[in-house]
Parts: structure tokens; C-alpha cells; sequence
């Protein structure tokens, strides 16, 4: 076999601009991530059959139960809950995503490549983030399907989704974060004990806070998760039984989101890249 | 650095908590030449290579690959190397040819690039029946062969092969043997790690003997096999004779066995040049009669045993002639 003879002369890599390679490195690593779900489906169940199964046993078994102070159906109050609720959960994906990527040596192979190192963490997060917008459009359709509906107009309810999924993206970079600083993909997986549930059950995502303790309230009030609810379902026109509570979170949902999810960007994104590059060299 | 060097290693310490896996070594690689590192398992060998190849920095000293620094300039030196690890480093997720694909594109090909330069490698490598196949299906041989196409793609000048053929069939091996060779008469500048001696006397030009971190040998193969200065004479005679064991014991650095029937005398003997006529010369004075003399030459693997193992002459020597017996 020739190996040598036949290769071609050197091919020139075309002469791009940092950003414009930055991105075209990023979309080679997202393309990678999403055909790694095209070959094994079942990672996406957290996505996909999580959110319908859920939704459905809230709506049915919790909802049976729960009257709502100040009126409206459970069906109206849950469903920005679960949205929130699923892609919350979900963003563990990326902590175990990441960290199986740096038990492999695939990483390696990556790393002396005269790509963007960046993009390894951008196009993880990237492809998380569709995930998130198909687990969206899935708690969507299964409310849509049991009779949920928003009474706002299309730009109100989307920017609904878009809130939702902007503070989803600032915890798949914390949980970037995390997939880095844990040992390997079964204690990245743990992180959904350790960290999310805390986070996603201390809320009103499932039930109003005011029957909450007192010093519980404060928490639940203040998480960041309660606000993205509240704001979703302000959004959306559905009952939002936090709107009474004095807290400013609760007062202002949706500005509260924002500045949440920007904040955690401002803080997980530098570190996550610091995470990296510790984790890598070495 | 010498501009002649296209990698080169100077003073190069790197330590794991209590292991020091690189001993302040110093290596250079001239241009379109192959560097075999050589050491048992643990040796430093795959630190080396990852302090050279940026996936590591070192705790001390430089390194340096197509004249960039593998520290300060370590993206300058990625655009010049390619990389097959002892571990394959492909995405077990993907098909052979999406590995390929997705390198040549993070080494800034268009995707049409990107796709016929997978395409040709692939058929180089006799890779097409599987091109499209998970690799998670694919044998040893077959990720072997992937990985060092996919360390090819852009057809770098430097390439760092760590131990590509531990693991292989006898077949496999000679097969990626073929590609080695075909890529240094390409040009290309190879610094080879192996744990076989016959490897390495097969491909290098030189070869660097690492143990504990530290390069404990280095030279050609023939320099490698004359350093350790003892050689094996055999010396077989037309008769037993008293006086035979005595004359060649002059010569020896140790022990001289006589066989049971006293025809066949051997030791272990400094290499030196005119010392089979010094030894003829010797016995015809003591009137011995001689059938046969031989000198060998100690192979790669007693070089090896006797520089990492056995440190007394008396060990080597055992070990000598352990393996000739």
C-alpha cells in the first residue's frame, strides 16, 4: 500500500477570521454532539418521554388534589412549573455529556487539533440548548394535548419560552462547570440529587410557596427557579399565585430571570473555561 | 534551537505527585528522521510525547516542534503535528468517516475538503468496507489505522506515534510497519515511542533508551549494540585441549564455560576490533587446534535488559548469555 505517493499536496486552510473559525469549530462540535444523540435516542428520554410522563402525573395525580388560592385551574398553574421543572432537570445532561467527553481520549485528539478550545464547552452547550428546545416544545404539546392553554398573544408566549430557555442556558453552564469538577459520568449523574432536585422542589413550580414554613419561603421565594415559573406563567396569562408576595422576585418574575440567568453566565462561563483548562493540561 | 532539529527536548521534568516521570531529558530529532523512544511500561515515554504534543506542561525545561516553542507558541505547534496515541483518541460514536470529516473541519477545511480528504485516507488505509460503521465495532488494527489517518489529515510535517502497535496481530503490525516507513520517505519527521526492540531496530535511525524518566542510552541501533561493549565468542575446537580454556580466558570478563565433550569453549568478551585473530593467535601458541570461532554481536534485547535491568557487568553478562545460550 502507497500511503505516500498518493497524498495530494498540501491543502491551505482557508484564511478565516477568529470569530468566524470560533464558530465554525463550535458547529462542528455541536454537530458532533447531536449525531452522538441520533445514535443512542434514549439519551434524549430526559427530554423527551421525562417531560411527557411528568406532566401527565402531575397534572392528573397532584392536580386531582390541589385547589389553587385565588382561583384557576391546577392544569393553567402547573404546566410553566413543568416546563421550568423539566429544563432544570435536564441540564445534567450537559455535566454528563462533558464529563464522559474528558474520561475518553477523544479529547486528546481534540486538544491537538489547531482548533478553538472553547468551542468543545460552546458546542456542548449549544447542543444542550436544542435539546431544551425540544423538551420545550414537548411539556408545550402535552399541555396543549390535556387542555392547558395561554391566554396571552404569540410574542408574550414566546418570549415565555425564550426566558425559559435562556435561564436553562445559564444552568447548562453551571452544570458544565460541574461535569468538570466531578470524577466521571456516574458522579456527574448524581449531581441531579445533590444539586437540581433542592433547587427545582424549593419553588413554586409544583404548589404555591405561601403554605410553605416561613424560612422556607424566603428560599423559595429567592430561587431563581420560582422566578423563571412566575415568569412564564405571567407570560403565558396563567394563574400565578406568587404575584401577592411582597418579595422582589415574585413582584418582578421576568426581570428577576433575566438577571439571574445573566449572572450565573457572568460567573459559570469564565469559570467553566478555567475548569478546562486545569482539567485538561495535565 | 538547532534550526536542523525538528523536535527537539531540553532538560524536560515533569512529576506526578510522587513519580517523577521525566528526569530532565534531553532529545533532538533532526529533520525527516525517526526518533525511537524506547522503555518498559512506565518509563516516561507517553509523558514525553504529551508534553511535545501540548496535551501537558512541563515542570521544567523546553520543548520545541518545527521550531515553536510547546509551551508559549503551543497553537503553532498543533498546525505542524499529528498525534496517535496509545489509546485510540477517535469518538467511538461516530462512523470512520465522520471521525475524519469532523478533524479535517476542526483543522479549518471546508467541508467539501474535509469530506474528499476522509475519502482518500479511508482508501489508503483500506478502510472503505468499514467507512461508514460505528467505530465502536471496529478491531484493534482497524482504530489503530483510523487514528493514524485521522493524525494525517492535514499532512503534518512532525508526527508523535505513542506505541502504535502494541496490542496488534503479527499482521496488523507489519502492515502499519509498511505506513511508518512510507511516511519518513514522505519526508516526514517521527518521534516513535515502543516497548519492541525490533521496532525499533526495524524503523529508527536513532534510538533513545528511557528508564525511570531518564534517557539512560542513545545512538544507533549498531552504536546501541557496541556500547554495551561485551560481545559472545564461541570457539570451537578440533579436539579437547588443556591449555584452550586458559588462552581464551585472557580475553574474557568473566566466567569461560567449557561444553561436556571439551570441544566448545565460551565467554563473554570485550568488543574490541582484530579480537578474533587475537584469539586464534593465542591458541595456535598454546597449540590448540581450532574448527570454528564466532563472534555475535548482542542483540537489541540484551542491550535493552542490560541497560534498564541489570546493572553490574556481572548481571549483563548473565543476561548475555541467558539469551544466546
Amino acid at each position: 500500500m502507497s500511503v505516500t505517493t498518493a497524498l495530494p499536496a498540501h491543502v491551505a486552510p482557508r484564511p478565516f477570521d477568529r470569530l468566524r473559525s470560533w464558530w465554525s469549530d463550535v458547529w462542528v462540535m455541536t454537530r458532533r454532539n447531536v449525531i452522538h444523540i441520533r445514535r443512542e435516542p434514549m439519551q434524549l428520554s430526559d427530554v423527551t418521554i421525562q417531560p411527557v410522563l411528568f406532566t401527565l402525573l402531575f397534572i392528573y395525580v397532584f392536580g386531582s388534589a390541589m385547589v389553587l388560592a385565588g382561583g384557576g385551574s391546577y392544569k393553567a398553574f402547573a404546566l410553566a412549573g413543568l416546563l421550568v421543572m423539566n429544563l432544570t432537570t435536564s441540564t445534567v445532561g450537559t455535566a454528563v455529556g462533558l464529563s464522559t467527553d474528558l474520561a475518553t481520549g477523544v479529547i486528546d485528539r481534540l486538544r491537538t487539533l489547531p482548533m478553538s478550545p472553547t468551542s468543545i464547552l460552546v458546542g456542548r452547550t449549544i447542543s444542550d440548548l436544542l435539546a431544551a428546545a425540544l423538551c420545550s416544545s414537548i411539556v408545550a404539546l402535552t399541555g396543549l394535548a390535556v387542555g392547558w392553554r395561554p391566554t396571552t398573544n404569540v410574542a408574550e408566549v414566546a418570549a415565555g419560552f425564550g426566558v425559559a430557555l435562556l435561564f436553562s442556558y445559564a444552568l447548562t453552564w453551571m452544570n458544565a462547570c460541574l461535569g468538570m469538577v466531578v470524577s466521571g459520568a456516574e458522579s456527574a449523574q448524581g449531581i441531579v440529587f445533590i444539586v437540581i432536585f433542592p433547587l427545582a422542589f424549593v419553588s413554586n413550580v409544583f404548589v404555591p410557596t405561601q403554605g410553605m414554613p416561613s424560612w422556607l419561603q424566603v428560599i423559595a421565594n429567592w430561587n431563581p427557579v420560582s422566578a423563571a415559573a412566575s415568569a412564564c406563567r405571567v407570560l403565558f396569562g396563567n394563574p400565578n399565585p406568587s404575584g401577592a408576595i411582597q418579595a422582589w422576585p415574585m413582584q418582578h418574575p421576568v426581570e428577576a430571570t433575566v438577571i439571574w440567568s445573566l449572572a450565573l453566565l457572568a460567573v459559570a462561563v469564565p469559570l467553566a473555561g478555567r475548569l478546562y483548562r486545569k482539567r485538561t493540561l495535565d | 534551537m538547532n534550526q536542523q532539529n525538528m523536535i527537539e527536548a531540553a532538560g524536560l521534568a515533569k512529576r506526578y505527585g510522587e513519580t517523577q516521570a521525566l528526569d530532565h531529558i534531553d532529545l533532538e530529532v533532526p529533520a525527516g528522521t525517526i526518533l525511537g523512544v524506547l522503555g518498559p511500561n512506565g518509563a516516561g515515554k507517553t509523558t514525553g510525547v504529551r508534553i511535545l504534543t501540548t496535551l501537558t506542561t512541563p515542570d521544567e525545561g523546553r520543548g520545541w516542534v518545527a521550531g515553536h516553542d510547546v509551551v508559549r507558541e503551543a497553537a503553532a505547534v498543533r498546525a505542524k503535528i499529528g498525534v496517535t496515541g496509545q489509546d485510540a483518541t477517535l469518538d467511538e460514536a461516530l462512523t470512520g468517516r465522520q471521525n475524519l470529516v469532523m478533524v479535517g473541519q476542526l483543522c479549518r477545511l471546508r467541508r467539501s475538503a474535509a469530506r474528499s480528504r476522509a475519502a482518500e485516507l479511508l482508501g489508503l488505509f483500506e478502510l472503505d468496507d468499514a467507512a461508514d460503521r460505528v467505530v465502536r465495532g471496529y478491531s484493534g488494527g482497524m482504530r489503530r489505522r483510523l487514528d493514524l489517518a485521522a493524525s494525517l489529515v492535514m499532512r503534518p510535517p512532525v508526527l508523535f506515534l505513542d506505541e502504535p502497535t502494541t496490542g496488534l496481530d503479527p499482521n496488523s503490525r507489519q502492515r502499519m510497519w509498511g505506513v511508518i516507513r512510507g511516511l519518513v520517505a514522505e519526508g516526514v519527521t517521527l518521534w516513535l515511542t515502543t516497548q519492541y526492540l525490533d521496532e525499533a531496530d526495524a524503523l529508527a535511525d536513532r534510538i533513545a533508551v528511557i528508564d525511570h524518566g531518564r534517557v539512560i542510552a542513545q545512538g544507533t541501533p549498531r552504536e546501541l549494540k557496541a556500547a554495551t561493549g561485551s560481545q559472545l565468542l564461541e570457539v570451537t575446537l578440533v579436539s579437547p585441549h588443556a591449555g584452550a580454556a586458559a588462552a581464551v580466558a585472557a580475553f574474557a570478563l568473566g566466567h569461560v564455560s567449557v561444553s561436556d565433550d571439551g570441544r566448545r569453549l565460551r565467554g563473554v568478551v570485550r568488543s574490541e576490533s582484530g579480537l578474533a585473530t587475537a584469539v586464534l593467535r593465542a591458541l595456535d601458541q598454546a597449540g590448540v587446534l581450532v574448527d570454528d570461532i564466532a563472534i555475535h554481536q548482542p542483540s537489541l534485547d540484551d542491550v535493552f535488559a542490560t541497560l534498564t535491568g541489570a546493572d553490574t557487568a556481572a548481571e549483563s553478562m548473565a543476561i548475555v548469555e541467558g539469551v544466546l545460550a
